[in-house]
């Protein structure tokens, strides 16, 4: 293979973050920004193929200017290059434009053999850019993939369904996004990690990837946000304290209440 | 395209601040002032301003889609083996309730070969008309010759909302086919609503792991397109007998064909049917290692219910990961459902909330779970559960 693109976002961790009932908002100070798992799990895979194979691993976020810190992290732990898709107005996008602009920066690196994003980012959940940019790119795509093979050029996948998997394969260039049981993703050495603090992270705006700006941003955005709110919690309950075996009756009879 | 407030009409009542999902507002001088930085434009802060006062500038788009002529309600009844998925059901009778409430029809959309006798379940659950697209290279699921089959049904019949399950296949199939549209696609949703007045769908989705729900419209452009999560919405059987046939011939093309499936794989000896259940009795951390299962499985056997685990058990390999309920796992609506020394992190609630009763055992009063809790018991699992199995029995 001669490229392989991952793409990646930052994300906040969203373990860490708390709501605050007062205020019904999200604390977001001190949560950190990650590279979302999946996309960890993705440029793992992309690694893997490139050590059995040969290829160069290109790794394109899009974001503001601090994603570089996700790009710096992916070149420690093995990217050769890091592109950041960067533009006030790529600002708002939903996933339509966003696979609109990944695609356009994807179009820019010649010769890219496969593209592997994660299958859905842990803020948004909606596994939709991948199969965005592959629609876009008007190349085939298999999502969920827990394993990815590759003979005589072609892709061998397994790809995750609700009970089971399928075995598909398909021609280059594909677009394949992965579940995070497809690898342990590896640790940046520290060989990576010296690496990171000088690499150079392309930065390209809308000019430079020929956008159009009726499709990026919130401009290019279908949906649009009305309301946001936190999930209600229930208003009254029944907790019991005490001696367990107490306790325990008392919850039995409820439950024999609820007549299960 | 911009973001500013007028300070001539902000009355620094701090509405915003509040409403802000990214806390990207804060008040300076009794006035609301936008941090830039943290701002991601997403514009909820726009109708939370009772003056007004919040511009959000978007720029005339030079092409407008004409979004005349869309009505009705379309659902993709998902099969896969010829059988029709139970999300489809659930689809279908959501559907039903928002075409009555548009006072529209309801189709459904069929995909696959020799798919015909399903027209009667569809029937059942509501729909005014199956549309069949039939075909004999259509026996599996494979995402580019079934998103040529939903945009020429789309091109064709101009539903106004499309409705599919996000499932494994509507999540693969939605997400290509409203990028060919050129509409907008809202995913995993868990509430879906009418606005009357503006005839908009209202989707309505958890967002930052289960942390917040957003509301999303998508005013410009037909279908509105959104993949509905399975286990939330009700299955309600119609009183109808039968629903009109209609078959749609699609012309395929090679290039439609270069995935290639060679084999599903069922894992049916793995499978807990966690999302049947009518109890569960799930486990997490505070079981401490995976031979203490063994009283979670005595319970729900008592119970005769099934054993669902938290991600932190799965993780440790206490118990594989087809148990695991939550985000990453499966979303589960059981009449009870019994949490076990479970703290109850977000993503955990995210795949239990809409549980009809929520039963939490754990040793620490603060833990999460009691907040979304009917009824809980602060104590030992240990010492709790061989107590709670001996009442019952009794």
């Amino acid at each position: 293979m001669k490229n392989i693109i991952v793409c990646i976002k930052q994300v906040p961790d969203t373990d860490k973050v708390q709501i605050n009932r007062e205020t019904n908002t999200l604390i977001r100070e001190g949560v950190p920004s990650i590279i979302n798992p999946f996309d960890e799990n993705a440029l793992e895979a992309a690694l893997q193929l490139k050590e059995k194979f040969g290829a160069r691993v290109i790794v394109v976020s899009m974001g503001p200017p601090q994603v570089k810190d996700a790009l710096r992290q992916a070149v420690a732990m093995g990217a050769d290059e890091v592109v950041l898709a960067s533009d006030r107005s790529f600002a708002g996008a939903d996933t339509w434009a966003t696979s609109y602009t990944l695609a356009q920066a994807i179009k820019e690196i010649e010769n890219y053999d496969l593209i592997i994003c994660g299958k859905q980012a842990i803020d948004g959940d909606t596994a939709q850019v991948g199969p965005g940019i592959a629609e876009f790119l008007d190349i085939p795509q298999i999502t969920f993939a827990q394993e990815i093979g590759y003979e005589e050029n072609r892709l061998k996948v397994k790809r995750v369904i609700e009970n089971g998997y399928e075995e598909i394969e398909t021609e280059l260039p594909a677009v394949v996004t992965v579940t995070k049981e497809i690898n342990e993703p590896r640790y940046p050495s520290l060989k990576g990690k010296m690496k990171a603090k000088s690499a150079e992270i392309t930065v390209w705006d809308t000019e430079d990837l020929e956008a159009d700006e009726n499709k990026t941003g919130l401009n290019g955005s279908p949906t649009k946000v009305v309301k946001i709110f936190t999930p209600p919690v229930k208003a009254s309950n029944e907790i019991f304290t005490g001696d367990p075996s107490e306790t325990a009756a008392k919850l039995a009879g409820k439950l024999k209440e609820l007549k299960i | 395209m911009s973001i500013r407030i007028d300070i001539d009409k902000c009355t620094g009542c701090t509405k915003c601040v509040k409403d802000c999902p990214f806390g990207a507002i804060t008040m300076l001088d009794k006035l609301a002032v936008i941090n830039m930085e943290e701002c991601k434009l997403c514009g909820a802060c726009v109708p939370s301003c009772r003056v007004k006062a919040i511009i959000l500038d978007v720029k005339p788009k030079k092409e407008v889609q004409d979004i005349s002529g869309y009505k009705g309600i379309a659902v993709y009844a998902e099969s896969r083996d010829n059988e029709l998925q139970d999300v489809a059901r659930e689809l279908l009778s959501e559907g039903r309730k928002l075409a009555d409430k548009l006072n529209t029809d309801l189709q459904a959309l069929l995909i696959g070969n020799d798919i015909k006798k399903l027209v009667d379940e569809c029937c059942k659950y509501g729909a005014d008309t199956a549309v069949l697209v039939n075909d004999s290279q259509l026996t599996k699921y494979s995402c580019e010759p079934y998103t040529r089959a939903v945009v020429e049904y789309v091109n064709k019949y101009k539903p106004d909302v499309m409705l599919f399950g996000a499932s494994t296949i509507g999540r693969d199939l939605a997400a290509r086919a409203a990028v060919r549209l050129n509409t907008g696609l809202t995913a995993d949703c868990t509430e879906l609503d009418i606005d009357l007045e503006n005839n908009l769908l209202l989707q309505t989705r958890p967002a930052f792991g289960g942390n917040i729900m957003a509301t999303i419209i998508c005013p410009d452009h037909r279908p509105q397109m959104s993949t509905v999560r399975p286990n939330v919405m009700k299955k309600v059987q119609s009183s109808k007998k039968n629903c009109n046939i209609e078959e749609l011939e699609v012309k395929f093309e090679k290039k439609d064909f270069r995935l290639v499936i060679n084999d599903i794989i069922y894992e049916t000896t793995q499978n807990v049917n966690l999302s049947e259940a009518d109890v569960i009795v799930s486990a997490g951390r505070g079981l401490q290692n995976s031979n203490n299962f063994k009283l979670i499985k005595e319970l729900a056997d008592t119970l005769g219910g099934v054993v669902g685990a938290s991600r932190a058990a799965v993780d440790s390999e206490w118990i594989p990961h087809y148990h695991q309920v939550g985000q990453t796992g499966k979303t589960v609506q059981p009449k009870i459902y019994i949490a076990c020394g479970i703290s109850g992190a977000i993503q955990h609630l995210a795949g239990m909330q809409s549980s009809d009763i929520i039963i939490a055992i754990n040793k620490d009063p603060d833990a999460p779970i009691f907040k979304v809790a009917d009824y809980g018991i602060v104590g030992d699992l240990f010492e709790v559960i061989p107590e709670l199995i001996k009442e019952y029995k009794k």
